[in-house]
Formats: structure tokens, C-alpha cells, sequence
């Protein structure tokens, strides 16, 4: 339907073009903004029930307008730009880390054909776009001449490098499951249930026979491990070392205040999500439902199944956030580098060699 | 028409940025400029229709080795106007090399353009990016680009064992010793005397 829309407008003038491409963009950006004000107040909801307390409960009903007022209150603040900083990067850095974090959104399918842009190689724009959003990091850090926030965005900077890495390697064992880079055909490999979804390949009677029970360990393994790679890339607890509260001020952020600030807080929030729908694509399949009813009129809509595995994903991280204790630097790069390299890196040729052997109908 | 503004829109911005590269007094805002060079040229290789090798210069160049670069620039304390006050002494060796890169760029544009020895040597216009990619790579040079793995290998090692080194009375935590740890090994409880020490 859109796909048609699309051609019939783009046939007529270039211009109509863009503004249906707007349209779309516009169609992901609201949602999403809307998403992240209800997420920073379950992720607090959350925290706070874990540690029963009530949590935000007084602006509007349950405190669900918290986070609104908050954000007005970050709009009306005077911003502070700290006396010899680079005042052009100062700014830039965060503008740059939203747009980032909102451009990766542009390959992600949500429901089948619900995609700004379905190219061939979306998992690596993907992972593309999400290195350069560790540039509003560093220039942030470094633009505020001051040595804390440039300590901490070091800090940050390696840890979002480091385990760029085995993350690269993770996603590769299900490229080579899939035989494609497209995020939607390795949506629409997983589809037949539960046991089709790359983390539970368990289906004996499936495409591959008996041979699928050799990979779910592997592939269940990834899984995990893509989970926590997920929660160091985005410097979410046990991993929140650049901005420990309770130990250093705000790492990188320290002299940020007003909207600069209330930017990058939003751009995490948003990789946060475009993290944990990269996991509902790539291992728990996308918009499919547990049980193989078909995409044809299903009760629950393909969005709402994907919506409510991300947002289940992200409950986990609500978890592990309240539960976890937080790690040492050095646990940190030593789990990154010297354990889940090397685990990645043995998947990535165990998967490769199963392919070899029993997926004579991948790519 | 769309694709040849965007042509040179981004080619004006890819040597502009390059200029700058050299022009900018602050060497944290060279980078700068080096990674709007390096996304320009990606944004160029898209136009032509190769958006794997666009994605990968964006990936590699731009999300690793220029973060790198940026590293190394802002930790060194190196006086860059001292450095420049030099700049008449290098002046010589600096055209040399100039002039010839400027010859070679020439001698490359006339044989491109006169059409002499002009021939393809891959042509898998019927593949998407990746498959000719993958073909070429691991069928048709596997030899090659395996060597060239190795090359890399060997730097990666190099740097490994230039770095590594055992230094006297540095305490490190091996973490296997670590979780094999028990209660009974880390803790001993003692019945002490009313008035006694624990001696």
C-alpha cells in the first residue's frame, strides 16, 4: 500500500516524493518520542517497585506526565557553556548524538513493509550509524575543556568500541544463518514460531530437521550475549561506569545542563530501544507470534507482537538495572576482550561450518 | 539531474573538507574535517551504486580509525603553533612530494581519459554488492587477500608484544583464582578470649 503510494507520488514530481518520505519519518519519530517519555518513567517505575518504593506519583495520574514535566523544565533552563570550551562542538555533539540515534531507525521493520527504508544492507547501516554516535561522545567530552567529562568520555568511547566489536561478530552468526543482510528477510527466516526464532531453534520437523538442535545452544548463547553487549553499548547498568551516580558526577555530561543535556539523555534513550529491537529482529523473531498462526488477519497485529518483545526486552534491562551491582573498569574490558571476543569469534566458525554442512538451502 | 547535484555537492564538500584538513589550526578540528572527507567520499561511492564499500569506509574508517586518530590527537600535548613556526624548513620535501602526486593524479586522469589499456577487471554487474564482493575476495583472490589477513595479523601482534611486558611488584587479579575462591579459604572465624588478643 505505501510501497505503491511511494511510486505513484514519485512518478508525479520529486518533490511529492519527499514530502511522503517526511511523512513516514515523521510517522517513526512522534511514536518514538512519545515511547522514550514512557520509557525513562517505567524504567523509573520499575527501579522503584524493586526497591519498593513508589517512585514519581505526583505530576498527573500514577506520575505518568513526570517525565513531560521534566523535559519542560530541561526546555526553560539558561545553558551554561563552560569558559574556553569549543562552543561550536559544544553544541554539536549532542545535536549530532539524536540525529544519529533516530537515523539507524530508518531500517528498522516493524510490522511487515512498515520500514522507511528496506535496503540490502541494513544490519551493517545499522552498525554504521551506530559507530558514529560515538562521536557525540567523545566531542562532547572533549569540547567542554574541562579534564572530568574528557576522562569520562575516554572511558565511554572505549567501552562503546570495544564492544561494537563482539557485537559485530554476534550479528554475523545470524547473516550467516539467514544467507542476508535485509533486516526483513531475516525476520521473515524466523517465521513459524517460537521454535523458528534464531534464540530458540529447537523445531526438529523444520527447514533443517534433527541438524537445528545442534545450533540452539550456539545460538541461545548469542542471544545472552548480544543482550549484554547491548547493555555496555549503551552504558546502561551494571556497565554505567561513565556516569556511575553514586561514585563520579556524569562523565561526559558534566558540564552539559538545558536542552544539550536533555539531548543526550534522549539519544540514549533512543539507542537503548533501537538495542533492543535489533535483538527482537535478529534472534526473537521480529513481529511473528510464539504460535505459527500466519500474518493473515491475526488477532494480535505483527506491530504489536514486535512492540511487546522489545518492550519486554527492555523491562529486562529495567531488571538488571535495579538488581545488578555495577562493574569495575577493568571487569569491564576484561569481559569485553578476553571472554566474549573469543566466544563470538568460536560461534562465528561453528555457526559458518553448520551452515556448511546442513544449510544447504541458506543463500 | 538529482544524482548530479548530489554528485557535486558532495564532491565539493569532500575536497573542500580535505583542504581544511591541512588549513584548520586546531588538530582536533583536522579530524573533524578528516571524518566529513571520509563521509562525503562514502556518500560518493553510494552514488555509484556501491553501498556495501559505503558502509564499510563509514564503519571502518570513519567509526574506528578515525576515533582512533581523535584519541591519539586530543591525549598528545604537542605545541601545534610551535610546530608550525618550522613550516618554511619543510617547505622543500613538502612540494617535492606534491609535485609528484600532482603528476601522478595527471598521468592517472589522461590515461582514463584517453581510453589507452582502459579495461574492467571485474565485471559482476548481475550481483548485488556483497555477492560480488564475497566472490572476488574468497573464489577469485582468496590467495591474496588471505596473505593480506596475515599482514595485518603479524602488525596486530607486533603491537601486542611491543606493549607487553612484566614489570616488578605489579599486583594483578586473575580471575580464575578469584571465583575458585571459597568461604573456607577467604574466611577463618577465630574464638577469642575475653581479655586475650587474637595473638
Amino acid at each position: 500500500m505505501t510501497a505503491q503510494l511511494i511510486q505513484f507520488w514519485g512518478e508525479l514530481s520529486p518533490l511529492a516524493w519527499f514530502g511522503v518520505k517526511l511523512l513516514q519519518v515523521l510517522a517513526f519519530v512522534l511514536p518514538l518520542a512519545l515511547l522514550v517519555a514512557a520509557l525513562v518513567l517505567a524504567d523509573r517505575k520499575i527501579w522503584a517497585a524493586v526497591q519498593m518504593r513508589k517512585g514519581p506519583n505526583v505530576v498527573g495520574a500514577f506520575g505518568l506526565l513526570q517525565t513531560i514535566a521534566d523535559a519542560l523544565k530541561f526546555f526553560f533552563k539558561e545553558i551554561v557553556i563552560p569558559a574556553g570550551s569549543d562552543k561550536f562542538l559544544f553544541i554539536l555533539a549532542p545535536v549530532l548524538g539524536l540525529v544519529m540515534a533516530f537515523t539507524a531507525w530508518a531500517v528498522i521493520p516493524v510490522a511487515p513493509g512498515w520500514v522507511i527504508s528496506d535496503i540490502n544492507v541494513g544490519v551493517l547501516y545499522v552498525l554504521a550509524i551506530s559507530s558514529l554516535g560515538v562521536y557525540s561522545i567523545i566531542i562532547g567530552g572533549w569540547a567542554s575543556n574541562s579534564k572530568y567529562p574528557f576522562m569520562g568520555a575516554l572511558r565511554s568511547t572505549a567501552q562503546m568500541v570495544s564492544y561494537e566489536v563482539s557485537i559485530g561478530f554476534i550479528i554475523l552468526t545470524v547473516i550467516f544463518l539467514t544467507g542476508s543482510m535485509n533486516l526483513t528477510d531475516i525476520v521473515n527466516a524466523q517465521e513459524g514460531g517460537l521454535f523458528n526464532w534464531n534464540m530458540f531453534r529447537l523445531n526438529p520437523v523444520g527447514e533443517h530437521g534433527i541438524a537445528n538442535l545442534l545450533l540452539f545452544p550456539i545460538m541461545f548463547y548469542m542471544g545472552v550475549l548480544f543482550f549484554i553487549s547491548a547493555l555496555a553499548e549503551t552504558n546502561r547498568p551494571p556497565f554505567d561506569l561513565p556516569e556511575a551516580e553514586s561514585e563520579l558526577v556524569a562523565g561526559y555530561q558534566v558540564e552539559y545542563s538545558s536542552t544539550p543535556f536533555l539531548m543526550y539523555f534522549f539519544a540514549e534513550y533512543v539507542n537503548i530501544m533501537l538495542l533492543c529491537s535489533m535483538m527482537t529482529l535478529l534472534f526473537l523473531g521480529g513481529w511473528h507470534a510464539p504460535i505459527d498462526v500466519g500474518l493473515e488477519n491475526p488477532i494480535v497485529p505483527p506491530v504489536l507482537w514486535f512492540f511487546i518483545k522489545t518492550a519486554f526486552l527492555f523491562f529486562l534491562m529495567a531488571m538488571v538495572k535495579a538488581i545488578v551491582p555495577r562493574y569495575r573498569y577493568d571487569q569491564l574490558m576484561r569481559l569485553g576482550w578476553k571472554v566474549f571476543l573469543p566466544t563470538a569469534l568460536a560461534a562465528v566458525i561453528l555457526v559458518s561450518s553448520w551452515v556448511v554442512f546442513f544449510g544447504d538451502k541458506i543463500g | 539531474m538529482l544524482v548530479a547535484i548530489s554528485f557535486y555537492l558532495l564532491a565539493f564538500v569532500a575536497i573542500a573538507a580535505a583542504f581544511m584538513v591541512v588549513a584548520a589550526r586546531n588538530p582536533v578540528h583536522s579530524v573533524m574535517w578528516l571524518i566529513l572527507t571520509f563521509f562525503s567520499a562514502a556518500g560518493l561511492f553510494i552514488l555509484m551504486g556501491a553501498e556495501f564499500l559505503a558502509l564499510l569506509l563509514v564503519m571502518v574508517y570513519v567509526g574506528a580509525v578515525a576515533v582512533l586518530f581523535l584519541f591519539v590527537v586530543m591525549m598528545l600535548d604537542v605545541d601545534f603553533v610551535e610546530l608550525k613556526q618550522g613550516f618554511l624548513s619543510y617547505l622543500p620535501i613538502g612540494g617535492l612530494v606534491a609535485i609528484i602526486l600532482l603528476v601522478e593524479m595527471i598521468l592517472v586522469g589522461a590515461t582514463y581519459f584517453t581510453g589507452a589499456n582502459a579495461k574492467t577487471v571485474v565485471d559482476r554487474s548481475d550481483e548485488s554488492n556483497i555477492e560480488a564482493f564475497g566472490r572476488v575476495l574468497y573464489t577469485d583472490y582468496a590467495g591474496v587477500f588471505e596473505a593480506a589477513g596475515f599482514v595485518l595479523l603479524v602488525a596486530m601482534i607486533g603491537a601486542i608484544v611491543l606493549t607487553l611486558r612484566d614489570r616488578e611488584g605489579v599486583r594483578k587479579q586473575n580471575a580464575m583464582d578469584q571465583m575458585a575462591r571459597t568461604r573456607e579459604d577467604g574466611v577463618e572465624l577465630v574464638d577469642i578470649e575475653p581479655g586475650q588478643g587474637v595473638g
